[in-house]
């Protein structure tokens, strides 16, 4: 299952023409660019593994996409995503967020149902490969 | 004597009848104070009635006085609770209409009550015999005041963070029809639309517990399809559930039921009224829940340029009372909405500070005072065809909603759903490329079309829709043309 986290997923997996393409966009926002991955797509899984810092004060989107490679090596069937933040006052937080990676199959996330009360149910989620 | 100017000393207080300006409710040399509520009337004299003198009696009536002198005055600090109307001006191009300010000193109002501030601001003037008519056009709030007040409950940084979007738009749809629809196919509309994707679907402004629907099954199967969409996606999901009622007893119940079943977000509607809402936002603040607030009513008095509150005050005083989303207009859809001054109610909405925009009606500099933005919602006859001006005119930080849109597209409700999310993403895509996207914008959406059946179908049934009529509420200082194509 495809999972649709992120501002691009419902377009074809990004080249990394593609990928530079919006990196460049960040960094000429002052946007710092975060690497993360994880192989938990949980929607509630807010922390996924960081590929060192966030890179402030980049200028060439060469080096982010050095870095995914390097990330790719070593975890190239996990789900990789950039994260660009922006530290503007009233702002201060992820301002743009995308995959770059995918594993070859994608886990499921399956609903388990919980009954309570009346007709009510507790929702969970887990994923499951 | 002179009619405009302040009477002083013993004459001041005989009984009898005074003009307002002779009263002390106009001051043309009065210059405002960092602390002062400012605010611009728009008034329509009747014949004969002097305009200095009716900006007096706006001011007056708005504040202290009343028709008659009274020698209870002298026992307060009078002339400081005066409100003083400090500046006339003709509007540009409409004979008998005039731009009045008024001053207000802030010991006039109570921390954090929008009633309060709306009881004195728009409490009785508007009946006043003399004027014809009036509007409030703009407010200036002070930060001092603004602290008053708690805000937004979420606002759209850390709504953002809690549904992990960023980057784009937000996307919903309206659930249609909205009215007679079962609890079980209500549920059946919000799961195709969301797991089509959409990130939120939307109860209407009138759906609420009718005979063919309690709420408590609506609650119940929407929130099992938002769920089951959840899981579908791997995203966070969210459906508006409306829960205006009768009393704010029940509408505590309904939002609690909404809570217990984890719903992300509720829903009410503008014409509870000011105190509810801010009482609801009290409550999402409390129980980590977005606020949504359908504008139902404002129509009514925000529409017509001569007569009753602009729509840019409105969400002022929503951003004060606290609410998270706002419908704000679309400018390109079926409902009324100048562009530019549809983008200043967006400013109004989510900067930290609005500076003096007179083209987009913004007739004061307004410092927020780091209270949260409010995310401003755009809905009504929008279609994915129109993504490139969408975008173009409000940027990342609104919610389109496609109600129609999604659900009478040929292909189906998740195929409606999938077109928008497409032409979405394509459009954001390009234009973070640098691509213009204002003109290329078609072309954009026909190549995405390509590789994407349900895009195309839309554009094919919809790409022609445009609602060109002439705004009746347009800017004073420049004519925008509210075409839309």
């Amino acid at each position: 299952m495809r999972i649709t986290q992120g501002c691009f997923s419902f377009l074809p997996d990004l080249t990394d023409e593609q990928i530079s393409s919006q990196v460049d966009y960040c960094l000429s926002k002052n946007w710092a660019i975060g690497i993360e991955y994880t192989d938990d797509p949980h929607p509630r899984n807010t922390y996924w593994e960081m590929w060192g810092n966030p890179m402030f004060d980049l200028v060439d989107p060469k080096g982010v996409m050095m870095e995914l490679e390097a990330c790719r090596k070593q975890f190239g069937d996990h789900y990789i995503r950039f994260n660009a933040f922006d530290s503007t006052r009233g702002f201060e937080t992820v301002t743009m967020s995308f995959i770059v990676n995918r594993p070859k199959v994608e886990p499921k996330i399956r609903m388990i149902r919980q009954e309570v009360d009346g007709r009510s149910q507790r929702y969970s989620f887990e994923t499951v490969r | 004597m002179n009619k405009q100017t302040e009477i002083k000393g013993k004459d001041r207080y005989k009984a009898g009848v005074l003009k307002y300006a002779q009263m002390g409710y106009w001051d043309g040399d009065y210059q405002p104070k960092d602390t002062d509520l400012l605010a611009l009337f728009r008034i329509t004299p009747q014949e004969g009635v002097d305009a200095i003198e009716a900006a007096a009696a706006v001011a007056g009536e708005s504040s202290t006085a009343t028709w008659t002198v009274v020698w209870t005055d002298r026992l307060t600090a009078a002339d400081q609770y005066r409100a003083k109307a400090y500046k006339v001006e003709p509007v540009p191009g409409r004979p008998g209409e005039w731009f009045c300010y008024v001053a207000y000193d802030l010991i006039l109002f109570e921390e954090g009550s929008i009633a309060n501030l709306t009881a004195s601001i728009i409490g009785n003037v508007f009946s006043f015999k003399p004027l014809k008519a009036a509007r409030l056009e703009d407010m200036r709030l002070p930060v001092a005041y603004v602290k008053t007040f708690k805000g937004p409950p979420t606002g759209l940084v850390v709504e953002r963070e809690r549904l992990d979007k960023f980057g784009r738009p937000l996307l919903g749809a309206t659930t249609k029809p909205k009215l007679g629809l079962s609890g079980k196919n209500y549920g059946r509309v919000v799961y195709e639309g969301l797991k089509g994707g959409l990130d939120f679907m939307k109860d209407d402004e009138n759906i609420n517990s009718q005979p063919f629907m309690h709420w408590r099954d609506r609650f119940l199967y929407v929130m099992e399809a938002v769920n089951k969409a959840s899981a579908e996606t791997g995203e966070v999901k969210g459906s508006y559930l409306n829960v205006t009622a009768g009393t704010m007893e029940e509408m505590y119940r309904r939002a609690d039921f909404a809570k217990s079943l984890g719903s992300v977000i509720v829903m009410i509607d503008l014409v509870i009224g000011y105190t509810a809402i801010q009482s609801m936002a009290e409550w999402c603040r409390a129980n980590d829940m977005i606020l949504h607030l359908h504008r139902a009513g404002h129509g009514t008095y925000t529409r017509q340029k001569n007569h009753g509150v602009s729509f840019r005050v409105i969400a002022k005083w929503m951003r004060l009372a606290g609410v998270d989303h706002i419908h704000a207009g679309t400018a390109v859809g079926k409902l009324e909405g100048d562009p530019m001054t549809v983008q200043g109610y967006y400013n109004v909405c989510r900067e930290t500070f609005n500076p003096v925009d007179l083209e987009r009606g913004i007739y004061f500099d307004q410092d927020w005072g780091d209270i949260k933005k409010v995310m401003p919602v755009a809905s009504g006859g929008i279609h994915a065809g129109q993504m490139h001006q969408l975008l173009d005119l409000f940027g990342d930080d609104v919610v389109l909603q496609f109600g129609g849109g999604t659900i009478g597209h040929p292909m189906g409700i998740q195929a409606g759903a999938t077109a928008n999310r497409v032409a979405l993403e394509a459009m954001v895509f390009a234009r973070n490329e640098g691509r213009d996207i204002k003109t290329e914008g078609p072309e954009i959406l026909r190549a995405a079309a390509k590789w994407c059946k349900p895009l195309e179908a839309a554009l094919d049934v919809w790409g022609d829709i445009s609602f060109n009529y002439t705004s009746t509420d347009t800017s004073d200082y420049a004519p925008t043309p509210s075409a839309s194509s």
